[in-house]
């Protein structure tokens, strides 16, 4: 079975990505393997400089920016080990909140 | 904090035709082939306000429909160059939040445009429940009079304000309930197109009059955290080109609305500031903004400095920025709310850690209450003062007390709180506690009886 996740990519991102809203990559050959860490490796090799908009210096995601792995917000989750297996939907997010 | 790349927002003369804060040096031609629409932003006329500046980072953007930093995802704010402004200009402006349009970033004129003319809610001189809680001043800032019965339409107004000037000609939010009566009614009063998304299982009372100011309004399957998700998604899609989402894209206009909580507050109290105030916490931004307007006041010259502590208040059942202050943290863990106050139920609140810097810089603290202590904190206010809260100030008033039994808070230090909301909105909260006190027959004897 493919490994391949479908990424979403905020407005503010998609100068990284030619201003596609949506891009596929394939992490099984990055040391992360099919965790989000892994699918952040392969995008970064498809679109230089995106990773180190969403992971601050010391490699961590910075602390306005959601992800989300299908339905779940990575902080409920595993954070960047994560697992993504094929198929699923990766949404990277602004975090923005106000009811 | 990195040292990004900071950009002059007014001396660039580049400026007329960028996409705000969507603009990194060199990649000018991607920027033109993205989706989202170019939003022109000179001739703009938002009154004292010249930029927007990243509360993280520091970069600096010109005034448009952004919201979070291209450098880091940071959230962005509005940034003045104030004119002259005096006690007595405020004083002979309008009974409404336009009385200070020289603080926000509004043009001169948004007071003269179809608006719902918020603001200037009555401060509620409190004796009666001073007395019952040993207090010695007590005061309730009272926002449930506004024209849809919150706080919300004070920063409605001015996002509506902002839209207007950015050309984006439908209202959106993402809502709990309070911002949707806010935006929608505000767009049928403007004449405006409004799209309403709110989680499906908010309280009759929210849905059915949001529904009814007209306008389209979306349930849907799934709790507030998700609407808002769903909304930043739907930025950036062609669908949502002239949208302006009041709490997302518009965001930084939005929150300065809540300043004028904080002007009427002094101003109200005779052009000085209260030694204590307790704000509930929902994204934080309320709290904030009034720490914000204190200090613009005292900067300005127009209130005597002096300190001030800003308490927080959550439910227990949503409680992550008090978790998070407890603890000592600066990041706020989201959680998945679980309270009956749904106003407040944002699990991931994005202005948290800023609320926690204000009531950490002031010597303030925050309460966490459980859902029995809110509704009884309703019918406490209700009974003492004719005050009938919404479940968020339900929260407020159990915080109060609970600050006030751990010593946190002085009963004789002069305190305001905030009632954001009415409780005509949350009937569902007191329901099935409170009732007639009898059901009797059309006959004098049954009264009597009634009443013995």
């Amino acid at each position: 079975m493919s490994a391949e996740v479908t990424v979403r990519v905020p407005t503010i991102l998609r100068t990284y990505t030619g201003g596609e809203a949506e891009v596929t990559v394939d992490p099984s050959d990055t040391s992360g393997g099919e965790t989000l860490a892994g699918v952040l490796e392969a995008l970064e090799a498809n679109h230089p400089g995106i990773r180190s908009r969403i992971l601050d210096d010391s490699g961590a995601l910075r602390r306005f920016v959601n992800v989300y792995v299908g339905d779940e917000d990575v902080r409920f989750a595993e954070g960047l080990a994560t697992p993504t297996p094929g198929g699923t939907q990766i949404s990277v997010i602004p975090a923005v909140a106000g009811g | 904090m990195t040292s990004a790349v900071t950009r002059g927002a007014n001396s660039d003369p580049d400026r007329k035709v960028r996409r705000p804060g969507q603009m990194r040096e060199g990649l000018k031609m991607t920027v033109e082939n993205a989706s989202a629409p170019a939003v022109v932003v000179d001739d703009l006329d938002f009154g004292p306000a010249t930029g927007l500046i990243c509360r993280e980072c520091g970069a600096h953007y010109s005034l448009g429909a952004a919201y979070a930093c291209m450098e880091c995802f940071g959230p962005l704010e509005v940034t003045y160059q104030y004119g002259d402004i005096t006690r007595e200009k405020i004083e002979a402006g309008p009974t409404s939040i336009w009385r200070y349009s020289a603080l926000l970033p509004v043009s001169a004129h948004a007071v003269d445009e179809p608006n719902l003319a918020p603001g200037w809610t009555r401060l509620v001189h409190a004796h009666n429940l001073a007395e019952e809680l040993g207090m010695t001043s007590l005061w309730i800032k009272d926002d449930s009079g506004n024209p849809t019965h919150s706080f919300k339409d004070r920063v409605v107004a001015v996002a509506q304000s902002a839209a207007r000037r950015l050309g984006l000609t439908t209202l959106s939010c993402a809502s709990t309930g309070n911002l949707a009566h806010a935006v929608a009614a505000a767009a049928a009063r403007a004449g405006q197109e409004s799209v309403v998304i709110i989680p499906h299982d908010l309280e009759d009372g929210k849905t059915v009059t949001t529904a009814t100011y007209g306008g389209k309004l979306l349930a849907v399957e799934g709790n507030y955290d998700e609407v808002n998700r769903l909304c930043s998604e739907l930025i950036g899609d062609p669908l949502t080109n002239d949208w302006g989402f009041v709490n997302v894209n518009l965001r930084p206009y939005y929150a300065e609305g809540s300043k004028t909580v904080g002007y009427e507050i002094a101003e109200q109290l005779g052009w000085r500031l209260p030694d204590q105030v307790v704000i509930p916490i929902a994204s934080g931004a309320l709290l904030v903004k009034v720490d914000k307007a204190f200090r613009e006041l005292i900067e300005l010259g127009l209130v005597e400095e002096k300190p001030y502590k800003i308490f927080g208040a959550q439910a227990t059942g949503c409680s992550p920025v008090y978790q998070a202050f407890e603890a000592g943290h600066d990041v706020v863990r989201p959680v998945k709310p679980d309270t009956i106050a749904k106003s407040l139920a944002i699990g991931n609140p994005a202005d948290g850690p800023y609320a926690i810097d204000v009531v950490r810089r002031t010597s303030g603290a925050i309460g966490s209450v459980s859902d029995a202590e809110v509704v009884d904190g309703i019918r406490r206010l209700a009974r003492t003062e004719g005050v009938f809260a919404e479940t968020a100030g339900g929260v407020v008033l159990a915080s109060l007390e609970q600050l006030l039994a751990s010593g946190k808070l002085d009963p004789d230090a002069e305190t305001v709180i905030l009632n954001t909301g009415d409780g005509l909105k949350t009937l569902d909260a007191v329901i099935d506690v409170v009732g007639p006190t009898a059901t009797i027959q059309p006959k004098v004897s049954d009264v009597r009886e009634a009443l013995a």
